[in-house]
């Protein structure tokens, strides 16, 4: 590690780390409500369950994006952040107001939360994932604004690269993105197709660039490729993900009442979507393979890869399984969409943050460069019984979704009603909850990595 | 002095981004064509009111801005500098006269009231002539930057990777309009 101020890094991935867990564990709980209808209610009801375990993704990712960032940043830069204190202070209070939030969400009925929060003299609480109350998320703008600002004069002062400018470039269109999170329409065309500006134009566009650049970072240092090469591909790739996300955000409007050319539009372009993640994963597998050195930390080029081939597929292909508007019509809101959910975030986003983590990790903790073998092997086990036992999660969902779709919606007269059809689709509910359960124990053993062999030297490259 | 010839020409990953791009126009044209079939009367009618003799100067417009992006290529290969230069800037010119062309005729559109939303033919026409209008504001900044370079002596018969590169891309921006042009105002 070159600049001392990387390490303000490490406290972001151990709390990204730590809301990982407690995401996990309510996503356990609420597919065990799937099935079980009033497990541990009325403390924990389906709908909190609900928005405390997507409410934890985002802010988990959002932590280890911060923390990606003051880790590459100054590397990148070549040049000590801006303000090491102003990166502290920010950690503490986003955590605090991470932490009130679930407690909030937890203790008090939503009503009465946002009574207390006083959300009627600006109401923006009550949307799908924006649930935060008010003054939390004036909490979230102020500090991404001090992130950005942090960050912003880090690149300024320093060498200018094509990987520090695509993550600022994400993460201000992250910022100006959430400032729709604000603007709560009367109409109620205009209130959905909005607050599909945060929740698509999210992680179907600027999230993307994140990713991409992140992606780029960890190539760079464990392949030794030329910069010159990454930076094209790079630029490629940014160009489809933001032709493809920004326009494709249509796919969303099918049929919330906006205009009919939105069916053509939205089909058109979402349809084109996997095509920045296909152009990543060639070119992951490609600069790993033109590596011009071996580099001992194994398991951070395995996430990296992981990552390029998961977001592909649960992304890309996944995404496009129910991206046509003529299919969309029979299957929007039903399992295949959260089967689609899943696997991508957790092969876009999650596996990138694992993968960085996976790279800074050893060095924030004082190795040269990765951690010892039996540390590696613990981490690749976990990114094994994780990443199959996702897959699995999204196989399970999608046939759920299929019969679903089938029963509910395509059956003429005879489609049977809701209730009925989540009766008949409980089998793949609890195949679905085993999964997770594997999928808990994977990141178990994700955390435990963290302990194992760290009085054993690291690892070395293979002669 | 050898000249380096390079197939494909430019670097491989336009060549990716060509094919991509080409798989969006290919989609949307063939959209087109499939709705076309049902609506035909519909679409014949309206497709009378398009200006055919504007887009067809667009189309010589874009025709001689690929041959002088051509000729610049040639040149710089030859090492000629300043001629390379001079094709580069005549290119941009040419296409920022199908910009002017194609921007009046937007307004004359706008001025019709005539939105995506007028119907199902408006709504093809509008947002492929106005998906290709970006791919030429796109191709014509970089025609610009290549242009600037080529002042500033940055190319030569050795390095020309670049060169070719934005030249590939605008020839792709070309044959998009040479097939839109036939489909959408004529045919």
């Amino acid at each position: 590690m070159k600049y001392t101020s990387q390490m303000v890094a490490k406290p972001y991935f151990i709390a990204a780390i730590g809301l990982f867990v407690a995401q996990i564990l309510f996503g356990v709980i609420m597919g065990m409500q799937y099935v079980v209808g009033d497990f541990l209610f009325p403390e924990i009801p389906f709908n909190v369950a609900r928005m405390v375990h997507t409410n934890l993704l985002i802010v988990w990712l959002l932590f280890g994006f911060m923390g990606a960032a003051y880790y590459m940043v100054p590397d990148e830069a070549e040049a000590e952040l801006h303000s090491p204190l102003l990166a502290k202070v920010m950690f503490w209070i986003f955590l605090v107001a991470g932490a009130v939030t679930i407690l909030g969400y937890l203790l008090v009925p939503y009503a009465t939360l946002a009574e207390i929060t006083m959300n009627d003299l600006l109401p923006t609480m009550g949307r799908e994932f924006l649930e935060q109350p008010t003054i939390i998320k004036i909490g979230i703008v102020i500090v991404a604004l001090a992130f950005l600002y942090n960050i912003g004069m880090t690149i300024l002062k320093g060498r200018k690269t094509v990987i520090n400018l695509v993550l600022l470039i994400g993460l201000v269109g992250l910022a100006v993105f959430f400032l729709f999170a604000f603007y709560n329409p009367d109409n109620i065309v205009l209130d959905k197709m909005f607050w599909w500006f945060v929740v698509h134009l999210w992680v179907e566009g600027v999230w993307e660039l994140i990713l991409g650049s992140l992606l780029a970072y960890v190539l760079i240092k464990t392949t030794g490729v030329d910069r010159e090469v990454i930076e094209k591909w790079l630029y490629v790739i940014i160009a489809m993900a933001l032709i493809t996300g920004l326009i494709g955000t249509g796919h969303h409007f099918f049929w919330i009442g906006t205009p009919g050319y939105w069916q053509w539009w939205g089909s058109i372009f979402s349809a084109m979507e996997p095509i920045p993640f296909f152009m990543m994963t060639i070119f992951a597998f490609n600069m790993v393979n033109k590596r011009r050195r071996q580099h001992p930390n194994k398991a951070a080029v395995l996430w990296a890869l992981g990552c390029s081939v998961m977001a592909f597929l649960g992304a890309g292909v996944w995404g496009f399984l129910h991206t046509l508007s003529f299919v969309n019509y029979y299957t929007h809101g039903s399992q295949i969409t959260a089967a689609h959910g899943h696997m991508a975030f957790y092969g876009a986003y999650v596996m990138i943050v694992l993968a960085i983590i996976s790279y800074a990790m050893p060095m924030l903790n004082g190795r040269k460069a990765a951690n010892s073998l039996s540390s590696q092997v613990v981490e690749m086990w976990s990114f094994w019984l994780m990443t199959i036992s996702m897959v699995f999660i999204t196989l399970f969902l999608t046939a759920a979704g299929i019969v679903q779709v089938y029963l509910q919606r395509m059956n003429g007269d005879a489609s049977l009603p809701f209730m009925v059809v989540q009766d008949k689709i409980e089998m793949f509910y609890w195949m679905r909850e085993g999964a997770g359960l594997v999928f808990l124990i994977g990141l178990i053993l994700y955390v435990i990595s963290f302990f194992v062999g760290r009085d054993q030297p690291e690892a070395e490259v293979p002669k | 002095m050898t000249k380096i010839t390079r197939y494909p020409p430019g670097e491989i990953i336009i060549w990716l981004f060509i094919m991509a791009e080409l798989l969006v126009f290919g989609l949307f044209f063939a959209a087109y064509a499939v709705t076309r079939i049902d609506n035909i009367e519909l679409f014949e009618l309206y497709q009378q009111n398009l200006d055919t003799t504007a887009a067809l100067y667009n189309t010589m417009a874009l025709l001689s801005s690929s041959y002088f992006v051509i000729r610049s290529v040639i040149a710089i290969k030859a090492n000629e500098q300043k001629n390379a230069y001079r094709w580069m800037l005549l290119a941009v010119v040419m296409g920022l006269v199908f910009i002017v062309i194609k921007t009046d005729e937007f307004a004359h559109h706008i001025d019709n009231g005539i939105t995506l939303s007028a119907n199902t033919f408006y709504m093809f026409y509008l947002s492929l002539a106005f998906f290709h209008y970006l791919h030429v504001v796109l191709g014509l900044i970089i025609l610009a930057v290549l242009a600037r370079n080529m002042k500033k002596g940055m190319y030569s018969y050795k390095e020309n990777a670049s060169v070719e590169t934005g030249a590939s891309y605008w020839h792709m921006v070309d044959l998009v309009w040479l097939i839109l042009f036939p489909l959408v105002y004529v045919m």
